[in-house]
């Protein structure tokens, strides 16, 4: 049998390798490449000169490239922990935090409603997310649900007072302070039902009699979620730490569809990912495109490995 | 968090345990239930409201949508879904959605399958390599290779079938962007498998392929079918690809021709087709979702918890 191994094995990787190698590896392979040219994009890809680290030196003079990277740090600390936190806490409600006649540790009730309910934002293109929460965060006039609510509930007339006449409406686009928060709400909004699925399936392996016992030495609620939950499912979070960090990285496609190209007013939602598209699009400069794309991979890379070590921890083997 | 509550029963050891203590729920574990059934019902609200906001709005009028954004329309103007398909080309960018769609998910679950099998279940030179250039692609930001892309792309012109602007293209770097995910979770998956069938099945001599074939797929079939619409879900909403491959306006997808028409200056005035057209995109999706959910979260947890 072992003689013949290799061609199976070597025809059932080639087509996926293939793809892979053409369509993926190669596209970065070039950027790589093109970051340390002069390539516009415009012209022929063969016409172009190499010109070293060039590019990555503008990378220390650029003013709007600070606010992209304060932003992706903002992001990279706020999105993961509060996404989490409210995961871990709805996935222990959800899984362990009934306590129902028969069964020590049950989910509440309507749980599995709870489960499908919380997941529907993963399920949603990143377009539609921003058709949603441009409405949400629009002004009253223009349909903005968050506004026409809190104008109901008499928040406009308290901000007249303070502010002065007319300006009773938090326009939440004309701060440019807001900008980053908004994109950082938005990523957390469709991101955490993904966590109580994934923490949920985690919790539902650990076995019960270990919350019986756990009841019965009379832990409270927050002890046995602090003490049991949380060590028991630490390896998945740790996963998802990883998998949220990485995304926080990115969030392009929310901030060029919400803010557009520009990142807003005065380009204080801007993000490394648009930072990216801007000059290879709208400003033509392909190669400083890659310079700013391989920065983001390397610190992508850098935040994916530091991540892994920081959370590393003993495995617990569950019975 | 809510979850920090007074913790009066710290004391395990000389604490007397009540004759039933599974059956005892006091007063006070009955408030945190209330509080913490509170906060569920607050996130369900949290996420399907703007859902629910979109779906009314798309049977409203304009007048309708700007004056009361949050109440009732009085009729339903399914006329709205009429303009969105039509006027605004929904309709064609549904159709390109279903036929890119369709090529990509099955290149991608054939080609990803192949590849964790013989990852997972087979020793040979460059195995490690291999399964760490595959799972290297999942930290790629891809808008690092969108310049590159689209001249690679541009540059398979020559091949009939290929090119910018083709289906095939599309969906073959579809299928090079979701490698990585899937080779990862179903090499995960098939290393889970029991051995005990598949030295039975070469003791009856079976061949590789057919090991492959009658054996391990229809084990780890569970675990393709949540890839599979988990893919489905990720390939139906791309947005940043196609941007770069699919130009010209009969060719895109229906994430692309929705952000179009939110861009669009045309469109702003017709903001309730705008809505139309967003629930005539997450329909399909939400179909599978509700149909297949318990099946996505199955594969999901598969390849996380291992």
């Amino acid at each position: 049998m072992r003689h013949r191994k290799y061609p199976f094995v070597l025809a059932f990787l080639a087509p996926g390798l293939l793809v892979y190698g053409i369509f993926m590896l190669s596209p970065y392979a070039q950027a790589i490449w093109f970051s340390f040219t002069d390539w516009s994009g415009l012209g022929r890809a063969t016409d172009i000169e190499f010109i070293g680290f060039g590019n990555y030196l503008r990378l220390l003079d650029d003013e709007q490239l600070r606010v992209a990277l304060r932003n992706n740090f903002i992001l990279l600390i706020v999105v993961p922990v509060v996404t989490l936190l409210i995961a871990l806490f709805l996935a222990s409600m959800l899984n362990v935090g009934g306590r129902r006649r028969g069964a020590a540790v049950t989910g509440v009730r309507g749980s599995a409603v709870y489960k499908v309910v919380y997941f529907f934002p993963l399920v949603l293109s990143t377009a539609i997310v921003a058709v949603l929460f441009n409405y949400v965060f629009a002004p009253a006039r223009a349909g903005g649900v968050l506004n026409t609510i809190s104008n109901a509930i008499g928040v406009d007339w308290v901000l007249e007072r303070i502010r002065g006449e007319g300006r009773g409406e938090i326009l939440w686009f004309g701060e440019p302070a807001f900008l980053i928060w908004i994109i950082a709400v938005v990523m957390i909004w469709s991101f955490v039902g993904f966590f109580v699925v994934v923490f949920s399936a985690a919790m539902q392996s650990i076995p019960r009699d270990i919350y019986e016992a756990a009841l019965l030495d009379g832990s409270s609620r927050f002890n046995t979620f602090r003490r049991l939950t949380v060590p028991l499912v630490w390896d998945t979070v740790k996963v998802s730490w990883v998998y949220l960090a990485i995304q926080a990285m990115d969030a392009f496609a929310l901030v060029h569809i919400i803010l557009g190209v520009n990142g807003g007013p005065d380009g204080q939602g801007d993000v490394l990912g648009v930072a990216v598209y801007r000059a290879a699009f709208a400003e033509s400069n392909a190669a400083y495109a890659a310079t700013i794309g391989v920065l983001l991979l390397l610190l992508t890379m850098a935040i994916t490995l530091m991540f892994m070590r920081a959370l590393r921890r003993e495995r617990v083997e569950l019975a | 968090m809510t979850m920090a509550t007074p913790t009066a029963e710290s004391t395990p050891v000389s604490q007397k345990q009540p004759p039933h203590p599974v059956q005892g729920v006091g007063p006070g574990d009955r408030a945190i239930s209330v509080l913490n059934g509170g906060f569920l019902l607050l996130w369900g609200l949290i996420t399907t409201l703007p859902l629910l906001w979109a779906i009314i709005s798309a049977f409203k009028t304009n007048g309708e949508f700007r004056t009361k954004p949050l109440a009732l329309p009085t009729s339903l103007q399914w006329d709205n879904f009429v303009r969105a398909w039509t006027e605004a080309n929904i309709g064609q960018f549904f159709i390109n959605s279903v036929i890119v769609v369709s090529m990509s998910l099955t290149m991608t679950m054939a080609f990803s399958a192949m590849a964790a099998y013989v990852l997972a279940r087979y020793d040979f030179v460059g195995n490690r390599l291999v399964y760490y250039l595959f799972l290297g692609g999942l930290m790629f930001p891809v808008f690092l290779a969108l310049v590159p892309l689209f001249f690679v792309v541009n540059n398979t012109s020559a091949i009939p079938g290929l090119g910018l602007n083709s289906y095939l293209s599309l969906a073959l770097v579809y299928t090079a962007f979701s490698m990585p995910f899937t080779v990862f979770f179903l090499t995960a998956f098939f290393r889970t498998l029991p051995t005990a069938v598949e030295e039975a099945a070469i003791i009856d001599g079976c061949s590789h392929f057919m090991l492959f074939w009658r054996v391990m797929v229809p084990m780890a079939k569970p675990g393709l079918i949540s890839l599979a619409l988990f893919n489905f879900l990720g390939h139906w909403n791309q947005y940043v690809l196609p941007l770069v491959i699919m130009q010209s306006n009969d060719k895109k997808v229906l994430a692309q021709g929705l952000a179009q028409l939110v861009r669009s200056t045309g469109f702003r005035a017709d903001q309730v087709a705008l809505f139309a057209g967003t629930v005539i995109a997450l329909l399909p999706v939400l179909i599978v979702y509700v149909l297949f959910q318990k099946k996505v979260q199955a594969g999901l947890t598969a390849g996380l918890l291992k």
